[in-house]
């Protein structure tokens, strides 16, 4: 029971990781309908920053410049690329994001090469004992911490003219610019606010029990991309529950693979894979995402 | 109305020589093709050989993405189909690893019917999901597939691989034990299986360009350009979105075959996603929809890395592989076609294959229709 428990407060904080990059993933989409397959590349150049420059201003201050850094190179990305190529297809506007996930990942595994990088994190391997439930400190600041962000986030989608502006163009972009909202920058913002939020995913995905950022960093983020698809790509609320349940399935599944011998070693890493897999099965639109209807 | 009266009243236009149109290009790159093995060595047929087994993937992927607009992370999970499906029909079984033993021939037509039967059973997802998002659910393909590759280890040999059985054909085997001298070039595996690829290739190639050019093709295009169009016309959209999808798949899986018998070994870890992603930098840099584009960007991908290592020396930046150099090969290749695919989809939407396109006409200007006298 305890390990239960355990294993499901494990799941919840990495899951509430998962959504915070997903929820990235779905803002891009729903302002700029470009499925941003860089993703994982701008949550590395966050990590990266943070763990190259908190021996000289602080852990807090090198959050501050990796958030700053991969803010300023997804809205590079936006201006450079996306922008130049809003009239093309969806499907090459996301290869052309692959392309530069190739450069970025090239350039940043280059960059870290073998080596294990500490993020230098004030919770270290502490933890934290409730009853006979140990759950590690890192766990719970990730749960804390993803939680005040995607409440944030979620009412300045609300209320404020940002978010306004940002859910009028997802419903008509069009209509939208003729209202008088700059599309330009209502997509740059997007970008650069999903780079922000992916930097700070990096921190927990990499800080303890995670032996520190490496080059398979991204591979751990990509769980990400189950996650929004299978809440639906144009939905807040389904990068939240996909988030939730990308995290709870490889959690429970990595904790007790020892009973699911037959299904292979790291089933858990697969997992949510299959899980998406199921869902979409089930919801082709995702849990949450609003089917496709068209007026002919 | 009178426009249509005077052209009624002209005679029927017979053009005054009709030229018939020989395909002048691919027979001369053919031939040119045919001759490689007589000059060039081993280092550059097998790299010429991944060349061919990349390209006839790429006619697959490009036939899914390029024609249809359904993105596809997956094709490395078909060519890991392909692949390890030809080992386990045409391998022996041992004392660890089990294999059926069939000739190498039935072992590759059933390696490819394996992959396309993988990607049959895909179909529920392929057919309803559109574009990107196929592309997102595709990538669980990938993971799922290494997952079963580094597992199954009676059938796969997990994490060491398998080695590939020697592809033979009525007794001709394709290695280099049988000694075969032509025209005083002796003749190893690499030149055999550099014909065969070549084969293969030009049959993949035929028939793509068939599916493209016919009606399958036309619906395929009528899709990817307007989905409830092409419904309304009767196109149905989910049974072509499908069959689009296994026939990519099995396109893959017979590139996976080509890829082994030049590996000699399959090994999961080849399989990744990195494949998935050159094979889509592939189409993008040649040229999306059309077979020819998908050829030229696997000749592009697949060579440049090797292009790299071989001339390392000369180059400004790239440091020979193993010199603790700052940029090896096959990184500077990994960003320059990385931002060959972006600056490609920006300024050449239509690939490199149009830029061709486009030099043509510059030499030789397309002749004007005669101006009709009225």
């Amino acid at each position: 029971m305890t390990k239960l428990i355990e294993l499901i407060v494990n799941g919840l904080a990495s899951g509430a990781i998962y959504a915070l990059i997903a929820l990235g993933f779905v803002v891009i989409f729903k302002a700029t309908e470009v499925v941003n397959f860089a993703h994982a590349s701008l949550l590395l150049v966050g990590g990266y920053v943070i763990a190259i420059s908190h021996d000289r201003f602080g852990f807090w201050g090198a959050v501050l410049l990796g958030v700053a850094a991969a803010a300023l190179v997804g809205a590079i990305i936006e201006f450079g690329v996306i922008r130049r190529a809003r009239a093309l297809d969806q499907a090459v506007v996301a290869i052309a994001t692959i392309g530069i996930d190739i450069v970025l990942t090239s350039e940043l595994t280059r960059r870290i090469g073998s080596q294990t990088l500490a993020l230098g994190d004030p919770w270290g391997d502490r933890l934290v004992h409730f009853g006979a439930v140990t759950i590690p400190l890192t766990r719970i600041a990730a749960l804390i911490c993803a939680s005040v962000l995607i409440t944030v986030f979620l009412l300045a989608f609300k209320y404020t003219s940002w978010g306004v502006a940002m859910r009028a163009v997802a419903e008509d972009g069009e209509t939208a610019a003729l209202m008088g909202i700059r599309l330009g920058r209502v997509s740059l913002g997007a970008w650069a606010v999903a780079g922000g939020l992916a930097a700070v995913a990096a921190i927990f995905l990499t800080v303890f029990p995670t032996p520190g950022l490496d080059r398979t960093t991204s591979v751990a983020a990509l769980k990400a991309f189950p996650a929004a698809i299978l809440g639906g790509l144009d939905s807040t609320t389904g990068a939240l529950a996909g988030g939730l349940i990308v995290g709870l399935t490889e959690s429970l599944m990595t904790g007790y693979q020892s009973e699911l011998a037959f299904l292979g070693r790291g089933i858990g890493d697969v997992a949510p894979y299959a899980v998406m897999v199921l869902i979409l099965l089930w919801r082709p639109a995702g849990l949450f995402g609003t089917r496709e209807s068209a007026r002919v | 109305m009178s426009d249509t009266l005077q052209v009624q009243d002209q005679p029927a236009v017979i053009p005054a020589r009709r030229r018939i149109r020989l395909p002048l290009a691919p027979v001369l790159v053919f031939l040119i093709l045919m001759i490689i093995p007589f000059y060039a060595d081993g280092f550059w047929l097998q790299t010429g050989l991944f060349a061919m087994a990349a390209a006839v993937g790429a006619i697959g992927l490009n036939l899914l993405t390029g024609a249809t607009g359904q993105l596809s992370m997956g094709h490395a999970f078909f060519l890991a189909i392909g692949a390890y499906g030809y080992v386990y029909f045409a391998a022996d079984s041992s004392s660890t690893l089990s294999g059926l033993g069939l000739p190498p021939l039935v072992a590759m037509v059933l390696a490819v019917a394996l992959s396309g039967v993988a990607g049959l059973l895909f179909s529920p997802i392929s057919g309803r999901l559109s574009g990107v998002n196929l592309g997102i659910a595709t990538l669980a393909l990938i993971f799922l597939g290494q997952h079963v590759l580094f597992n199954a280890e009676e059938i796969t040999g997990g994490v060491n691989g398998r080695s590939v059985p020697v592809f033979e054909l009525f007794g001709f085997a394709f290695d280099g034990t049988t000694p075969l001298t032509v025209l005083g070039i002796p003749f190893g595996g690499a030149e055999k299986l550099w014909y065969l690829g070549l084969v293969v290739l030009a049959v993949a190639a035929y028939f793509a360009t068939g599916v493209l050019r016919s009606r399958p093709g036309r619906a395929l295009n009528a899709i990817r350009d307007h989905r409830i169009a092409a419904g309304v016309m009767g196109v149905p959209v989910a049974r072509y979105r499908a069959s689009v999808f296994v026939l990519s798949s099995m396109y893959g899986g017979l590139a996976g075959v080509l890829v082994a018998l030049a590996f000699q070994r399959t090994v999961p870890d080849y399989f990744g996603i990195v494949l998935s992603l050159e094979y889509l930098a592939m189409i993008v840099i040649g040229g999306l929809g059309t077979a020819q584009g998908a050829i030229l960007g696997a000749l592009m991908v697949t060579l440049l890395p090797q292009v790299l290592t071989r001339y390392s020396d000369s180059l400004p930046f790239v440091a020979p592989p193993g010199s603790g150099g700052t940029l090896s090969p096959s990184i500077a290749a990994r960003f320059l076609y990385g931002a060959a695919v972006v600056g490609i989809v920006l300024f050449l939407p239509g690939g490199l294959l149009s830029l061709w396109a486009r030099i043509r006409t510059r030499i030789i200007p397309i002749p004007r229709k005669k101006e009709s006298n009225s």
